[in-house]
């Protein structure tokens, strides 16, 4: 009789994915903000999904699933970072290019990839508090949620953040290339 | 006049006190063709966040067979099997130890017993020479 009444509870895996979908693909932006691999932000996505999807029978008791999952995210991608940095690893990405050849160059000039690679230059707080903002649009309060951070911190982290791009921007300017 | 009013969006922006309803207002006015020079700097910016929003994971959701769960699932079987055969060999090693002992005890038994019944049967010896003293007292009886 109890077990039967747990059952009942548990979310199916078709209600799981209807309540995940939405914000899936935020999850997967954060994580390869930071890991800038896209082959890790998936390994880093189906992980955090699949750990709730564990927890499916807690899930109701978050008053704030999303929120919930995107501070998994952060986590474990900090946590990711900082074992491959004691591990003395190197990331490996293999969508990044450097942009070598004289095409890409000229498409980095004039084109928007330019500020991705700015903002890999970001710290990590600060990556992720411009992510959430400027990318995906996201309160500040909830910014400050998914960050475990104070609103203010947010806002110091995201005005440097903005900042550090703009001067990288007017550095390009006025020397013609970056 | 609206060139001031995108300049003091932009400080707000920059001073990351713009409200998401500015903050729209300036996505918008540079997603539009009608970007003042002086702002033209900062279009790419813009530009860079709206197509990174369109970014997707391409991976399917896979959700059964948890392969960290049944990772663990088989390292905790193995612990399992261990615990047993260590509890199960020791049982195995308590239960001929027992039995050594209660062999060792069974022939001290025995051999006390062959003691003891090696000194009853002297003792009847003994009495073999008793009787032989009965029979001569009887005799001397008679006589008298």
């Amino acid at each position: 009789m109890v077990t039967l009444a747990i059952e009942q509870r548990q979310m199916t895996q078709s209600e799981f994915i209807r309540v995940v979908m939405p914000f899936k693909d935020k999850l997967y932006r954060l994580a390869k903000r930071l890991l800038v691999s896209s082959a890790e932000a998936e390994d880093a996505t189906q992980e955090i999904l699949m750990k709730l999807w564990a927890r499916k029978s807690m899930m109701e008791s978050y008053k704030n699933v999303e929120a919930f999952a995107m501070t998994m995210t952060k986590n474990y991608c900090l946590d990711r970072l900082k074992s491959k940095q004691s591990g003395n690893l190197k990331l490996v990405h293999t969508n990044y290019d450097s942009g070598t050849s004289l095409q890409k160059q000229m498409e980095a000039i004039d084109s928007v990839s330019w500020i991705e690679k700015i903002m890999l230059e970001l710290p990590e707080q600060q990556k992720m508090v411009l992510q959430l903002r400027d990318i995906e649009a996201y309160e500040y309060e909830e910014i400050a949620e998914h960050l475990e951070m104070s609103p203010t911190a947010v806002r110091v982290a995201l005005s440097r953040a903005r900042k550090a791009v703009r001067d990288k921007l007017v550095q390009k300017h006025n020397y013609g290339i970056g | 006049m609206e060139l001031d009013n995108i300049s003091g969006l932009l400080e707000k922006y920059f001073e990351a006190t713009a409200t998401a309803a500015e903050e729209r207002e300036l996505r918008d006015y540079f997603s539009g063709e009608r970007v003042a020079p002086q702002f033209e700097i900062y279009r790419p910016m813009f530009k860079y966040f709206s197509e990174a929003k369109d970014e997707r994971s391409s991976r399917k959701l896979l959700l059964k067979k948890h392969p960290g769960y049944v990772r663990w699932l088989s390292v905790a079987a193995a612990a399992v099997v261990i615990v047993m055969i260590y509890l199960g060999n020791s049982y195995q090693e308590n239960r001929e130890m027992e039995q050594q002992k209660a062999e060792y005890a069974y022939q001290e038994t025995r051999k006390a017993l062959r003691l003891l019944a090696q000194n009853l049967d002297r003792g009847a010896d003994k009495m073999a020479y008793l009787n032989e003293f009965e029979a001569t007292k009887e005799k001397i009886y008679k006589s008298n």
